[in-house]
């Protein structure tokens, strides 16, 4: 059998030319390189919050703003990747992975923390106090404080049951979730009757209780039990999802896995002995045995801003959402103050994936007004659930304020299909890309 | 997702990989490719016989490449739902494959029983370089 020279010839100049190019693409891709220009100001600059969107706010700010002083106050030291409590809260994580450093460790070097509980905000005199009575005087303030989970409102619970007994509450914290976790290996080995609740008022990721629900399933299926195992998801309104044709999809999915559904059941006490949970409906109290079930408590605005006059008057009445223009997040009664993230009193966007696309709204609004000019970006209620179905599946689920589907990639990642692409997302490019937004890289 | 630039998808491999090891993955990636692309201007052509030798590895680092994303993501081939998930998984498996076929050439390149030659003592020299170098010396 004779050699023939088959492909041609790969000459040293071609070869050359294609490392050339090679160098020329990359050259261009330097991360974070700054397209945007600076402006000085000597602005005092406050805000109120160190997780996710008070850290990407802080950071961006300080790259934006030359002389500028920039302080943020946050007395809790660690920073928490809240999207992986799901994770932590069926066992396919452990709590270490939701604790991504110090809130210091995110701050640019040219932003002062103040490690202490915000205590007082006072708009008129453009005031923050902190409990150790810290005096933060500011010319624009960002309130960026996340909302408080008001576990006393539910009678009978408290969080040292979670982990004992089948009871799950992953959204009160990483080893809370962990506990949740062991309360879900005890049901799946079991059996029984599993209730998944949701509160009555606006919540942050109001995806995380249906992907509670989806995962025991899976796991229970999974370990053979299915047969001997009652899951029960309790809607506190009349849909399952505030978008119409996500609910749609999801009651179809629940139907297909057997999962059963109850319609405007508000969760009131829980008796941990007896195993019973008593919901409000509209046809009075029902209450209903468990072998799990999953509390997720009401929740509102930190005590900071309910006492403080930034909460709507007329809307949300006993939540204290702050007062908002929808679109540009600025405060509809103080020009100076602006709101991101859970705190935010808008009709969507409590998620991390909101967050991203807030900040550069508000970035852009805060330095038009110190220029002098009009700001031009909007935030359009985008908020991001890659809602999880099964261990390995998910739908990656984007929208906006007119409940219209914004899909990321369109005709590439289809938003109502359970994908193993939208799992990987969740799984690999999720966190790192939230670390990537504190930065204020993304 | 606002806006996917290049810069944003660098942040984010490095977050995902920490920016030490993401960089040694991609200097990996890039002296195997640079290894296999010297190998063949080296040689002047691809050397058909090794490279057949090579590809033989190719179902073996897909289905490596393949196991190892399930294996790292707790996932596993019941969840493959829809085109777009049999598209990544193809891209997969031809990423793991074809890097394994290169670096496999480039070893059995490195080994002198295999480099495929026919007789490796013995390399004839093209007859045109040695007449055009005679010429010249006549000529100077």
């Amino acid at each position: 059998m004779t050699d023939v020279r088959q492909s041609p010839k790969l000459t040293r100049r071609a070869l050359g030319a294609l490392l050339g190019g090679g160098l020329v693409l990359a050259a261009g891709a330097r991360p974070g390189a700054a397209a945007a220009t600076t402006v000085r100001s000597s602005a005092r600059i406050v805000v109120v919050g160190g997780g996710a969107a008070g850290t990407a706010i802080a950071n961006r700010l300080v790259r934006r703003l030359e002389g500028a002083t920039i302080t943020l106050v946050d007395a809790r030291r660690e920073h928490l990747y809240q999207p992986g409590f799901s994770l932590v809260g069926v066992g396919l994580e452990t709590a270490s992975y939701v604790v991504v450093g110090r809130t210091r460790d995110w701050l640019p070097a040219g932003a002062r923390l103040v490690e202490e509980e915000a205590a007082e905000i006072d708009p008129e005199a453009r005031r923050v106090t902190t409990r150790g009575g810290t005096r933060l005087d500011y010319d624009f303030l960002i309130v960026a404080t996340g909302l408080e989970l008001d576990w006393a409102a539910i009678e009978g619970f408290s969080l040292d049951l979670v982990g004992k007994d089948g009871i799950g509450a992953l959204y009160a914290g990483p080893e809370y979730a962990e506990r949740t976790a062991r309360a879900v290996r005890a049901f799946a080995e079991r059996g029984g009757t599993a209730i998944f609740t949701r509160p009555n008022t606006e919540m942050k990721c109001a995806g995380a209780p249906l992907k509670h629900t989806f995962l025991v399933e899976d796991i229970v299926s999974t370990a053979g039990k299915r047969k001997s195992a009652e899951i029960v998801y309790c809607s506190n309104s009349k849909v399952l999802f505030s978008v119409p044709i996500v609910s749609e999809r999801v009651r179809m999915l629940f139907a297909e896995r057997g999962i059963r559904t109850r319609y405007e059941h508000v969760l009131r006490a829980v008796d941990p002995v007896r195993r019973i949970a008593t919901f409000v409906t509209p046809q009075g109290p029902e209450e209903l045995g468990y072998d799990y079930l999953h509390v997720i408590p009401p929740m509102r605005a930190p005590e900071v801003v309910r006492n403080s006059p930034l909460p709507w008057a007329d809307k949300w009445k006993g939540q204290h959402w702050v007062e908002v223009d929808p679109g540009t997040l600025r405060h509809r009664r103080y020009p100076e103050i602006f709101a991101i993230g859970d705190v935010a009193g808008v009709p969507k966007g409590k998620t991390a994936a909101s967050v991203k696309w807030q900040v550069p709204v508000v970035e852009d609004h805060l330095l038009a007004q110190i220029q002098g000019r009009e700001g031009r970006e909007v935030y359009n209620g985008y908020t991001s659930c890659p809602l999880i179905t099964r261990v390995g599946k998910a739908m990656l689920i984007e929208f906006d304020y007119k409940d219209d589907l914004v899909p990321s990639f369109p005709g590439v990642i289809a938003p109502l299909e359970e994908l193993w692409i939208s799992w990987l997302m969740k799984e690999i490019a999720l966190k790192p890309t939230y670390r990537a937004m504190l930065r204020g890289l993304a | 997702m606002k806006e996917l630039t290049l810069s944003t998808l660098l942040a984010v491999f490095e977050e995902m990989f920490g920016r030490a090891l993401f960089w040694s993955l991609v200097a990996a990636a890039l002296l195997v490719t640079l290894l296999f692309v010297l190998v063949l201007v080296r040689e002047h052509r691809l050397e058909s016989r090794r490279f057949l030798r090579a590809e033989l590895t190719a179902p073996l680092g897909g289905i490596a490449a393949v196991a190892f994303v399930f294996w790292v993501t707790n996932s596993g081939p019941a969840n493959i739902g829809g085109p777009i998930d049999w598209v990544l998984l193809a891209a997969i498996a031809v990423a793991g494959g074809g890097g394994l076929v290169m670096a496999s050439y480039v070893l059995l390149g490195l080994l002198p029983r295999c480099r495929g030659e026919r007789a490796p003592a013995a390399r004839i020299e093209p007859p045109s370089a040695a007449r055009s170098t005679a010429n010249f010396r006549k000529a100077a």
